[in-house]
């Protein structure tokens, strides 16, 4: 993915901010990586070699710990970001089913961003509102019973909200 | 000296938070439940209607904000405190009834009981939750104040003796606890069960005087929401706890590993750090001793492995979240190459009950082996989900029948899973089984970290099993060949079985794969990973068979072996309900006006099935997936 010299920017700032008030250590490294997927929504290879040579650990390592941990992601995130949760309550009620249904409607897979970057699909252990399942997050707003019927739905005040046929709305 | 001292100073602090609460004495008290569960269920929006109306109304009233009672079927939740009624828990709140409950009992003076779920303390007038089965067999230690205080406010825990023990532990020396902890028999809730005093004087023993405690809140398992629901409602008991283990095995510094996906919890516990902090109980001096210990978080990426203790250490020293060999144990060398203790959330959580009332009273609840209580998260088909806590050796018939009140809908019990991922399925005839440590693991589950989903006649065990092995295929780290590669092999066969692709040598080969990867793993993920699959193998393998044997999925679950169909003989011609809620198109009326549905497009979602009327239930699904003749 090739980066825009704006976004360049902004990543080498919100790095330069986060390594400042940190502790530029192998042990600060996974919260430094945190918090600059708050900031950034995700982690640019750019931004990881900046905190490999503010840290002084291998390049190599910061990629490793970005991989390993499931929180953590490498493409960004769509503006409206929707979480299927596949714990033992939400899977045994169907979760697997709504999971397929978003899917089909944003014509994505789970893990991924629509080309659009509108939305991007995930799942999520357990969210821990188990009496609600099945249980989806739609923009860190927990939506309880989400049946089929009710993926369209969803979609379509998702698209209220940014517009329809995917105009941008201003920032 | 120190010993009397800080009892001294400790009532100084007691005394100024009861003369808080006694401000609130003679007002009435909203407290809504807002830990993650409830907030889900709209408890936000409950709380902003109750403060609202009462506005309105210009009413002096306390709208304060709890965490979780337990009673997560009933969200959202909120309790009613007014002077001259019992304190009276509602439940199913929305606009509405805050309205009338404003209206009514805060404005007027009536209690509106009807849509009361009970009383919090006994009264003449209405029934409290110890009058109904569940609260018979609940004995809440833990979990006591849970849903009650307000977490926010560190005086509401001291006002109900919180620190107190904390107080008597410095007034000890380290060894006394120490020998009430180990007295009490206390097992790590983590799971495994180990004797928390012997992991204590291992690092009490380990001599050096740099030294840590862990808190284990890595909670991974899909399915278990407890250690959550204790550091949102309660989270001062876990601080106290923890520095007792400090002062007890001599360190000064400690951490809290919360998962990221819990940021109420991580906002809660940096709260309670900080008030903690203000009033002496964490820091230098604390109470006004020579005894210094502090808190941090640290916040888990989501990495499933990290409950482990040598993989949780890894992942805070800021590598990947390996397990490693024990020993050395974390005890002996541990964060930092330092002598650690690592306990779970729950472990911590009775300490300060222990040294409060002494470990006699500890041992005195539950079994011999397996003394104090054990806490569930119980989902699933049961009719009253959410928190429970019940003494060790209740049976999983008076947990899943009397507390939870059975299963919803008639429907018939078929398994109850315990311990998420790492545990088992045990059938109906386990149901007499004793909820505690040692027994558990004897019928192939284990006690895990208290996740217990109750499964009808409509689930399949075989899919149940691929679900559990998934998981932790995916969540294996990789250190491990036969965790890396046989749980994906396992999960093939399967896959291979659910879809109706296996054959008999493939269960054959399942058993001896689960068992070397049971035997060949380094770590608790690898080594129980096998579980599901081998108590479904070994209490319903007529299930397995049926797929295998006759492309069959007795539950009528799994996709590939069923296919839906609309009989015709059942079917209204004058109702479309089936098809508009199909998402797929798939269903079509027919030049005769029956439905029927393209098997091409059907995605078998079961929403026809769902939205079809119960007087015609006319959309059924077959299993194996065949047309009636002449179709």
């Amino acid at each position: 993915m090739k980066l825009s010299e704006g976004e360049k920017e902004v990543i080498l700032d919100c790095v330069e901010e986060v390594l400042h008030s940190s502790s530029k250590n192998r042990e600060g490294l996974i919260p430094i990586l945190q918090k600059v997927q708050i900031k950034l929504g995700y982690l640019p290879f750019l931004a990881m070699e900046l905190i490999a040579a503010g840290t002084k650990v291998p390049a190599v390592d910061v990629y490793g710990l970005a991989t390993f941990y499931n929180q953590f992601r490498l493409t960004p995130p769509g503006k409206h970001q929707v979480k299927i949760c596949l714990g033992t309550a939400c899977y045994m009620a169907g979760g697997d089913i709504t999971l397929e249904s978003f899917e089909r409607r944003m014509a994505i897979k789970a893990g991924e961003t629509s080309g659009d970057r509108r939305f991007s699909l995930g799942r999520v252990a357990c969210v821990g509102c188990c009496t609600m399942a099945p249980v989806v997050v739609v923009d860190d707003k927990v939506e309880g019973k989400v049946s089929p019927t009710r993926v369209d739905g969803i979609m379509l005040a998702l698209d209220d909200k940014t517009g329809v046929a995917g105009a941008e709305e201003p920032a | 000296m120190g010993a009397p001292h800080a009892q001294l100073v400790y009532q100084k602090l007691y005394s100024e938070a009861l003369a808080k609460m006694e401000a609130y004495k003679d007002k009435p008290i909203v407290r809504v439940g807002t830990a993650s569960c409830g907030i889900a269920a709209g408890a936000q929006q409950v709380k902003d209607d109750f403060v609202r109306e009462i506005e309105a109304r210009g009413l002096d009233v306390i709208v304060q904000e709890v965490g979780c009672m337990g009673h997560c079927y009933a969200e959202p939740l909120a309790m009613i405190s007014k002077p001259g009624f019992p304190p009276i828990c509602y439940g199913y709140l929305d606009y509405g009834l805050v309205h009338r409950l404003v209206e009514d009992f805060l404005a007027g003076d009536d209690p509106s009981y009807e849509y009361a779920l009970a009383a919090l303390e006994r009264n003449d007038v209405f029934p409290t939750f110890e009058d109904f089965p569940r609260g018979v067999y609940e004995e809440k230690i833990i979990l006591a104040q849970c849903g009650l205080i307000n977490a926010g406010d560190i005086d509401q825990y001291i006002a109900r003796d919180g620190y107190s023990a904390l107080a008597k532990a410095l007034s000890l020396k380290p060894e006394q606890v120490l020998e009430e902890v180990t007295a009490s028999r206390l097992r790590g809730r983590g799971g495994a069960g180990f004797p928390a005093g012997v992991k204590w004087r291992a690092c009490l023993n380990a001599g050096g005087d740099e030294k840590y405690v862990i808190c284990n809140a890595d909670e991974g398992d899909p399915g278990a929401f407890m250690d959550r629901s204790i550091l949102e409602s309660d989270p001062h008991l876990v601080l106290e706890g923890m520095a007792i283990c400090a002062y007890t095995v001599g360190s000064s510094q400690g951490y809290l590993y919360i998962r990221a996906e819990y940021p109420r919890a991580v906002s809660q516990v940096e709260a309670a750090i900080a008030q903690a902090r203000e009033k002496r109980l964490l820091g230098s001096s604390i109470l006004g001793t020579p005894f210094a210990f502090d808190l941090e978080v640290f916040q888990g990426s989501g990495a499933f492995v990290c409950g482990e203790e040598t993989a949780l250490i890894n992942s805070m020293e800021g590598k990947m979240g390996l397990p490693e060999n024990r020993p050395p144990r974390p005890t002996d060398h541990g964060f930092r190459g330092k002598p650690t203790v690592l306990n779970n959330v729950k472990t911590f959580a009775y300490v300060p009950s222990i040294l409060r009332r002494g470990a006699d009273w500890f041992r005195g609840v539950g079994t011999p082996e397996s003394p104090g209580t054990a806490v569930f998260s119980l989902v699933g088909k049961v009719v009253n989900t959410g928190l429970v806590e019940v003494p060790m050796g209740t049976t999983l018939r008076q947990l899943i029948c009397d507390v939870g009140g059975g299963l919803p809908k008639g429907k018939e019990f078929k398994a109850v899973q315990i311990g998420g991922p790492s545990g088992g399925c045990l059938p109906e005839s386990a149901l007499d089984l004793s909820v505690d440590f040692d027994s558990l693991r004897a019928a192939g589950a284990i006690m895990g970290s208290g996740g217990l989903v109750v499964l009808d006649q409509d689930d399949c065990m075989v899919a149940v099993a691929r679900y559990f092995l998934e998981f932790t295929q995916q969540e294996s780290c990789g250190k491990c060949t036969f965790c890396r590669l046989g749980t994906k092999h396992m999960l093939d066969i399967l896959h291979a079985v659910t879809t109706g692709q296996a054959d008999e040598e493939s269960l054959k080969l399942l058993e001896e794969l689960a068992e070397d990867v049971r035997d060949g793993s380094l770590c608790n993920l690898g080594r129980t990973a096998p579980n599901p699959v081998l108590t479904t193998l070994r209490y319903f393998p007529d299930e397995y068979r049926a797929h295998i044997e006759e492309g069959r999925c007795p539950a009528l679950v799994c996709r590939e072996l069923i296919l839906y169909y609309i009989e015709p003989s059942r079917c209204s011609k004058l109702c479309n309900v089936c098809v508009g809620s199909c998402p797929t198109e798939a269903i079509f009326t027919r030049t005769d006006g029956l439905k029927e549905i393209d098997q091409e497009k059907c995605v078998k979602c079961d929403n026809c099935r769902k939205a079809c009327p119960t007087e015609y239930s006319a959309v059924i699904r077959l299993s194996p997936p065949l047309l009636p003749l002449g179709k």
